[in-house]
């Protein structure tokens, strides 16, 4: 009929910190949709009979969960700038959400969820001894298997750590930070790598960094990038 | 407990509870005042979840013209879910506001929306989670005041011990009348019973602590009066004479709510006169906003909230003067945005399916709803909502040929005076319904079917009138179940102990108060919600308090029996519902009132207001003019003559 339409894909690096933590996956698709309706910008939708706005998530986050490095990629039918970007959507935005980069990428490469391959994550434990943590943690990722159970499914946790590092701040505050594989169908949790530990946690869940395939990451941990096992 | 102290423990505890950000604010167009600027802090509450609560016109409403006003706080709270409720508790966090997380305690008003009455339970775990005494009567001079608003409040009686004051009627002018005298009295440092005389003079205003039942031998009231000189002994609802500008700038919330839209109110009141329909006699005079203003209300809203969906809110949209234009407009206007136009209550001809059509796009008619409400042209005289069977199902039909699949029809079982041929009925009309349907669509035509019960209600027709008993409702619920069944059917109906409930409760008077004092300290909250419901408790606080529940909801009343609400003066008349009431009997029906005026009562206790008011401001017909004061003072009765 007629050429296909171009569209302008940016990929984009947003917060979700604060109240808006809280909320799902679902609801946040929904809040994105209504933000770049009030900031004007000139979102994409598909075709046919009931149209949906172009809007992909790299991996959605667990509602609790915080993160400064969310990845989502959104397409307009319009070029749109940076700054533009950036600030149409600081005043549309809730609380907690916020937009903290984007870049145009090509408008038909490979789908931002089929280029995840891992995801990293920190969290505070209760547990103040530190020598009694980072036994644990070494007794850990020192068994071949670690067969846990989700949604009455068992699975293979071991071989899904890529990376588990205790941490501690001058509060004598101890954290954990491991990185986990997700891809379809192998998605490690850090809620899981808790249980397994037989740990409580304090605070939320922060994400740290969302790796691509063939990328780096996105996060603040560029370049850090070590694997374990 | 401070903000900071709430807001550390709220990180533990929301980790536990169920779609935590019911109670975490922080939505897009929430108002933050500074705290410590404010000469008046209010919370504005819904007592039911913030699922329910947020979509609440009444309180955006308040939200917005408290926050508007320089030296006043408006903030927002909800009833947690008991998840919520138990784990506060558990961690001794007191019910807190979403904006601030100010306790409620350091508040100088709490303002209540009630708008039915299965809520009442909620208002007393509301105040008890806030640390607020329950009892009026138990508050001392540093706990806020607490008011009510809504319809419910139109039969104050059952809820009178809880609250220091309610509101009759509209609340846009008076709740500012209202914050004056609490800043008038803050600094004057006097005690609280000084505030409830004050208050009192407002009119409007009902400060149940100021006036004493009597009851007769029979357990009926003998009178509700003012314990005092001074205190008015009615007290009349108070009206706006035109509407003000709609709220456009609705906080939007961040999860999936009941109603997630903008709402646009472009007419409140009904010149119809259904006679089990309170908000139908309560909310008169009939005012409209013009099409401009809508249209400009409806296109800031969704500029400045993002929503995906606008209700067009009244009473009967088919009625509102200018429909056709106002549903063009939009059509044309909003056409390119991806922006859905909601228009409830259309009436039942073919015409509101022309209106839908220029509303709706083909890709998004997914139901049409109408309301019949019986299905027998006997009974719908009865009530007075008379539509043929015939105008009916040629409705239907061109319903299911212009593109929605699903009809939605509303029915009502336990109407005064209904039979089970009745009853029946509704199993055949479905029928009839579905087969015009099938007609069009073949086996993709579907009809759901609601089917509620009866309740009556305080200043309807049928106040007088006692309720069907259990075993009739359910033997006609049971015939239902069996006929209204199969292929493309499906029928909704609501549990009748929650009717009971609704029907004890309605009526109720001021002794009804230990009752539900009593049920919620038994665990009755969360009423409305199926599995909350503890029928068992309430049959033991009414045992307890010696009262039974029969004698409110399944007695037929006298024409001069005294109403536990007849100190409230809705305005329209209760010689006037009486006639109605009779009318019904012999199944005299009253045209829309726009046609003719009935004398309600309305005009009279208005005419000064509506003579200062534009003449088509009104559905009312104007007054002053001499024609109508050379023959009478009462407007009403000239032009009826």
């Amino acid at each position: 009929m007629s050429l296909p339409e171009v569209q302008f894909r940016y990929r984009v690096r947003f917060s979700k910190t604060g109240p808006i933590r809280f909320i799902g996956h679902l609801d946040l698709q929904r809040n994105f949709e209504r933000v770049i309706r009030r900031a004007k910008l000139p979102l994409a939708y598909s075709k046919g009979f009931h149209p949906r706005p172009k809007i992909q998530f790299a991996q959605p986050l667990p509602l609790g969960f915080s993160s400064e490095t969310e990845l989502l990629d959104v397409w307009f039918s319009e070029s749109v700038s940076v700054s533009r970007l950036i600030d149409g959507f600081a005043a549309a935005a809730p609380s907690g959400l916020r937009l903290l980069e984007a870049t145009l990428v090509a408008q038909y490469g490979t789908s931002l969820p089929a280029l995840v391959c891992a995801s990293q994550y920190r969290f505070a434990l209760e547990n103040k001894n530190l020598s009694d943590v980072q036994q644990k943690v070494s007794d850990l990722l020192a068994q071949e298997k670690i067969i846990r159970e989700r949604r009455k499914k068992q699975y293979n946790l071991r071989p899904l750590i890529e990376s588990l590092e205790v941490e501690e701040d001058e509060n004598g505050q101890i954290y954990l930070k491991t990185r986990l594989t997700a891809k379809e169908g192998a998605t490690g949790r850090p809620e899981e790598v808790l249980a397994a530990l037989d740990e409580t946690r304090t605070g939320p869940y922060y994400r740290l960094a969302i790796y691509l395939e063939d990328e780096k990451a996105k996060g603040e941990e560029t370049g850090e990038g070590q694997t374990g096992s | 407990m401070k903000p900071t102290e709430i807001e550390s423990q709220l990180e533990i505890i929301l980790n536990e509870v169920l779609k935590p950000a019911r109670y975490v604010g922080g939505e897009f167009n929430e108002i933050r005042k500074p705290w410590d600027d404010a000469e008046l802090r209010i919370a504005v509450g819904f007592p039911d979840l913030y699922d329910l609560g947020m979509p609440n016109l009444a309180l955006a409403i308040l939200y917005d013209l408290l926050n508007k006003e320089d030296g006043l706080l408006a903030e927002r709270v909800y009833l947690p879910w008991p998840d919520m409720d138990q784990a506060m508790r558990r961690v001794g966090v007191p019910l807190f506001s979403l904006e601030s997380k100010h306790p409620l305690m350091d508040f100088d008003l709490l303002a209540l929306s009630l708008p039915y009455e299965t809520v009442y339970t909620n208002v007393l775990a509301l105040l008890d989670l806030a640390e607020i005494p329950l009892l009026t009567a138990e508050r001392d001079d540093n706990v806020p005041i607490v008011i009510a608003g809504g319809h419910a409040t139109f039969n104050p009686e059952p809820m009178a011990d809880f609250f220091d004051a309610m509101v009759i009627g509209e609340g846009e002018e008076i709740i500012l009348e209202i914050t004056d005298c609490i800043k008038q009295w803050r600094k004057e440092e006097q005690p609280r019973p000084v505030l409830h005389r004050s208050l009192a003079q407002i009119s409007g205003v009902y400060v149940p602590s100021l006036y004493q039942a009597t009851y007769n031998e029979d357990g009926t009231v003998k009178a509700v009066s003012p314990i005092e000189e001074g205190i008015p002994a009615t007290v009349r609802k108070r009206v706006v004479p035109q509407l003000p500008p709609p709220v456009t700038d609705f906080i939007v919330p961040n999860i999936d709510v009941v109603h997630n839209r903008a709402a646009i109110e472009i007419m409140r009141g009904c010149t119809r006169g259904c006679r089990f329909c309170q908000a139908g006699m309560i909310t008169r005079p009939v005012r409209e906003r013009s099409v401009t203003e809508v249209v400009d209300a409806i296109a800031r809203s969704v500029d400045i909230t993002g929503f995906e969906e606008v209700g067009l809110l009244s009473l009967s949209s088919s009625d509102y003067r200018d429909v056709l234009e106002l549903v063009k407009t939009v059509g044309e206007r909003f056409a390119d945005m991806q922006l859905n136009i909601a228009l409830p209550s259309l009436r039942i001809e073919s015409v509101s399916v022309e209106l839908m059509e220029l509303l709706q796009k083909k890709s998004r008619r997914s139901g049409f709803t109408l309301a019949p409400e019986a299905a027998t042209e006997r009974m719908r005289e009865i009530i007075n909502k008379p539509v043929k069977t015939e105008d009916l199902l040629s409705t239907a039909s061109e319903i299911y040929k212009r593109g929605w699949s699903t009809l939605k029809l509303y029915f009502m079982i336990g109407h005064p005076a209904e039979k089970l041929e009745d009853v029946q009925a509704i199993a055949a009309l479905c029928k009839d319904v579905l087969a015009e349907g099938r007609k069009v669509l073949g086996g993709r035509a579907r009809l759901n079917v609601g089917v509620s019960t009866f309740v009556p209600k305080p200043n309807t027709p049928f106040q007088w009138a006692p309720c069907d008993t259990a075993d009739q409702v359910e033997a006609k619920q049971a015939l239902l179940k069996r006929e209204v069944r199969g292929k493309g059917l499906k029928l909704s109906w609501t549990d009748i102990r929650e009717t009971e409930l609704e029907a004890w409760l309605s009526r109720g008077d001021r002794r009804m108060g230990k009752v539900i004092h009593r049920a919620y300290k038994r665990g009755a909250f969360f009423d409305a919600w199926r599995e909350h419901f503890r029928f068992n408790i309430w049959q033991e606080a009414f045992a307890e308090a010696g009262i039974d529940p029969k004698f409110y909801s399944h007695r037929q009343r006298g024409e001069h029996e005294v109403f536990p609400w007849d100190h409230i003066d809705s305005t329209v008349k209760k010689s006037f519902l009486w006639e109605d009431y009779s009318w019904s009997a012999e199944g005299q029906t009253r045209v829309d009132c726009r046609d003719k005026c009935f004398a309600c009562g309305i005009l009279p206790t208005f005419k000064e207001m509506r003579r200062d008011t534009p003449e088509d401001a009104w559905q009312c017909p104007p007054v002053g003019n001499k024609k109508l004061t050379a023959t009478s003072d009462d407007a009403e009765g000239s032009t009826n003559a």
